[in-house]
């Protein structure tokens, strides 16, 4: 037989080690040890403008006993989570520490991705953490993340149509009615396409409400009279025509340019806004207001669900002392203020509300803090994406919400997904 | 190579019998070691898409949650059970449906018309076929987000010409109108070019013959080359029929699902990836691939169509 390998032409043998050394860099890089000796560490975290200055912070702070790698993950949290999920699914080694949004807790924790915080570690990661964001890191009674950042929405509203803001949804909605008569801009900006913000939003009205969607085990669909006031809400809002007419395909970032354009004088969203509006609109900004979420009933106090991310450590990352250390220092309190000041994202740790630099860059922290003392969790269950999808899918369009039948028809839905045995739309 | 070579034979031993062939000792050894050069090709093909499928209709036998690693068991049938006496499954399996036979029925028309021109078009007949192969060329995915800024309110071109203040993707029937849209714009490409080779096989002669005995362009085009094409025709509404039904990147991207647009193909990523739900994502997509196969067999055994290169024509 003939030799033909060894006529391989050269530049044929070059290629083909080129691509061997291209295929096998990332590699070394993710596993080998980096400068100084310390080890390589990876974080896989979302987007946000500054937080590679964050990790610099940490890796000079180290002082070569490890070296962390910004890993950035995609931009939609539904993209964030299939990356991720399939990779620990998979009991992929190269990912140390993880940005989990802070429904993801359960589901990770119930599957053994992610492993408890304990000791030392947990002590420093618990230190003046405010009860909800602490709650949001916390699963079966074990700490699974250290918190990152927090985040709640706030009622925004324009100070040169509404004198005295609302209270109350009811209120809202009728000060939006009078504005209309009067012909001037009156919509009200809400998260309402079939997405998660959707969901935000209807959990917020329920826990106003005082109602529960799932019982406090994760174990049971409850869908309670609470869920029902907040359907006849969400219906009431939806079709009392003080809404844009793309309310069902409204994210945040509409929302946002609802209020940016003109068009709306109330707008319910996250305190982001506050610096979107100084940056794209000067002149309406001296007039872009906030105040506390509209309750259900009058005198009541509105409860708002709990958003942002946390820190937690792969189980099957091979230098996990490390990764508790670096996780502990991406998320002190030190680089929450950083982050608070220069990416808007709301600290988790009491005390960085009282920083100097904090008055300026986020005044309305009070009404943050406030917020937080009272806020109300999603359903915590390792199913949590199922049970999300499928209210998403019941909530959308809003006005076509059937308050009793939808309930019904949810309670069935969530009590499959819990029992994860039903189809998700 | 060289081992393989053999001494021409007499013919008489070649001879072969009506009923069955009678090998010789020779012949039996070439096949032998024809069958054992092809065994590792044929492995490899088998282990690479035989046991994917073995192995997801293994899984659609058991509740098998990634969350809920310690509660996984064997539960024999009752995924397909709880899909099939689903709603939503039978509400994506609808809306499949429906964009596979509006879509296919209209490429089938319009690449009729495209095929037509390209076999008739006498000057740069080249540059005509390449052009109109451009929407093929693209990528699905791409397409699909030049349609999605296309219909955006207030700064997508389509979305201005239907008028202010429409949101065309946020509604069922114009969704749906959309992604048919999206969908037949990048696949009459396709269907013309398959058209176009039955096209080719309508002898000139025997349209010249229609033509002398009287027979107008209509006549000629229903009665002649119609008939003479049906087999390419067949061929052709096959492929898209199966591909249409498993319908997703356009709509993954335009809708993402939403306003009831979802497919079944949508429905089983929503499970399987999103959900993490093994069991029910694999019986979906067990489902998914009866329902193609029956489709195939619709075509083939029913309306007759011959695959492509295979001399038995139709039936």
């Amino acid at each position: 037989m003939a030799q033909p390998t060894a006529r391989r032409p050269w530049w044929r043998r070059g290629a083909v080690a080129t691509a061997a050394a291209a295929l096998a860099a990332p590699l070394v890089a993710a596993c080998g040890t980096g400068a100084g000796g310390g080890v390589t560490l990876t974080v896989y975290y979302p987007p946000e403008q500054h937080f590679q200055n964050v990790v610099d912070q940490c890796n000079e702070q180290a002082g070569g006993a490890y070296h962390i790698v910004n890993l950035t993950a995609p931009r939609d949290a539904d993209g964030q989570r299939e990356q991720m999920v399939r990779r620990l699914a998979a009991g992929d080694t190269s990912l140390d520490i993880l940005g989990v949004d802070v429904t993801w807790t359960p589901e990770f924790a119930g599957a053994g991705w992610i492993v408890p915080w304990t000791g030392a570690n947990e002590a420093e990661a618990k230190k003046d953490v405010l009860a909800g964001p602490l709650a949001s890191a916390t699963y079966d009674g074990k700490l699974y993340a250290a918190t990152k950042h927090t985040n709640v929405q706030l009622l925004w509203y324009r100070d040169d149509l509404v004198t005295k803001p609302p209270s109350t949804w009811d209120e809202m909605i009728a000060d939006a009615q009078q504005l209309k008569a009067q012909k001037k801009p009156y919509k009200i900006g809400f998260t309402g396409a079939q997405y998660e913000g959707l969901v935000v939003g209807f959990n917020t009205l329920t826990a106003s409400a005082g109602g529960k969607l799932v019982s406090d085990d994760g174990t049971k669909a409850v869908v309670d009279d609470g869920a029902v006031q907040a359907l006849a809400m969400l219906k009431k809002f939806a079709t009392a025509g003080v809404t844009d007419a793309g309310l069902s395909s409204a994210q945040e970032q509409q929302t946002a340019l609802l209020m940016e354009n003109g068009d709306a004088a109330f707008e319910l969203n996250w305190p982001y806004v506050y610096a979107a509006m100084q940056q794209d609109k000067p002149d309406l900004f001296p007039h872009f207001k906030w105040t506390r979420y509209p309750s259900m009933t009058p005198g009541g106090q509105a409860r708002v669900t709990i958003g942002g991310e946390n820190l937690a450590i792969s189980a099957y990352s091979q230098h996990k002392d490390e990764a508790f250390k670096a996780a502990l220092c991406l998320r002190s309190p030190k680089m929450q203020d950083y982050s608070a000041v220069n990416d808007g994202v709301p600290p988790t740790v009491a005390s960085v509300y009282d920083a100097p630099d904090m008055a300026k860059a986020y005044p309305m922290k009070d009404d943050i803090k406030a917020e937080l003392a009272t806020a109300a969790s999603r359903p915590i269950t390792p199913a949590y994406q199922n049970v999300s999808t499928i209210m998403q899918n019941l909530l959308s369009p809003p006005s076509a919400i059937d308050p009793q039948s939808t309930a019904d028809k949810m309670r069935q839905a969530i009590q499959d997904a819990l029992d994860s045995k039903g189809v998700l739309p | 190579m060289s081992q393989t070579t053999e001494a021409p034979r007499p013919a008489a031993t070649t001879h072969r019998a009506k009923t069955k062939p009678v090998l010789s000792e020779g012949k039996r050894a070439e096949r032998r070691l024809g069958l054992l050069l092809c065994a590792p090709a044929a492995i490899v093909m088998l282990a690479v898409t035989g046991w994917p499928i073995i192995y997801s209709v293994w899984l659609s036998l058991q509740r098998y949650d990634l969350r809920f690693p310690a509660k996984q068991e064997f539960v024999g049938l009752d995924n397909y059970a709880t899909v099939l006496s689903n709603g939503y499954w039978w509400t994506a399996f609808g809306t499949t449906a429906l964009i596979t036979v509006i879509s296919v029925v209209i490429e089938l028309f319009l690449g009729m018309a495209l095929a037509l021109i390209m076999h008739r078009t006498l000057v740069g007949r080249g540059l005509v076929r390449t052009v109109s192969l451009i929407p093929y060329g693209i990528v699905t995915v791409v397409a699909a987000f030049s349609w999605k800024f296309a219909w955006t309110p207030s700064t997508g071109y389509l979305a201005t010409l239907v008028g202010p203040n429409t949101a065309v993707l946020t509604e069922k029937a114009s969704a749906l109108s959309a992604i048919v849209l999206a969908e037949v714009w990048k696949t009459t490409p396709f269907m013309a070019l398959l058209l176009m080779a039955g096209l080719a096989l309508v002898p000139d002669d025997l349209l010249k013959a229609a033509s002398m005995d009287g027979a107008g362009a209509w006549q000629r085009f229903t009665k002649v080359m119609l008939p003479v094409m049906k087999p390419a025709i067949l061929v052709a509404l096959l492929f898209r029929t199966l591909d249409a039904f498993r319908i997703f990147d356009n709509i993954f991207i335009l809708t993402g699902g939403s306003q009831g647009t979802g497919s079944v193909s949508m429905q089983t990523y929503d499970n399987l990836i999103r959900g993490l739900n093994l069991g029910i994502g694999s019986t979906m997509s067990v489902l998914i691939f009866i329902a193609v196969a029956i489709i195939a067999f619709v075509f083939i055994k029913v309306f007759g169509t011959a695959a492509p290169g295979s001399d038995t024509g139709r039936r």
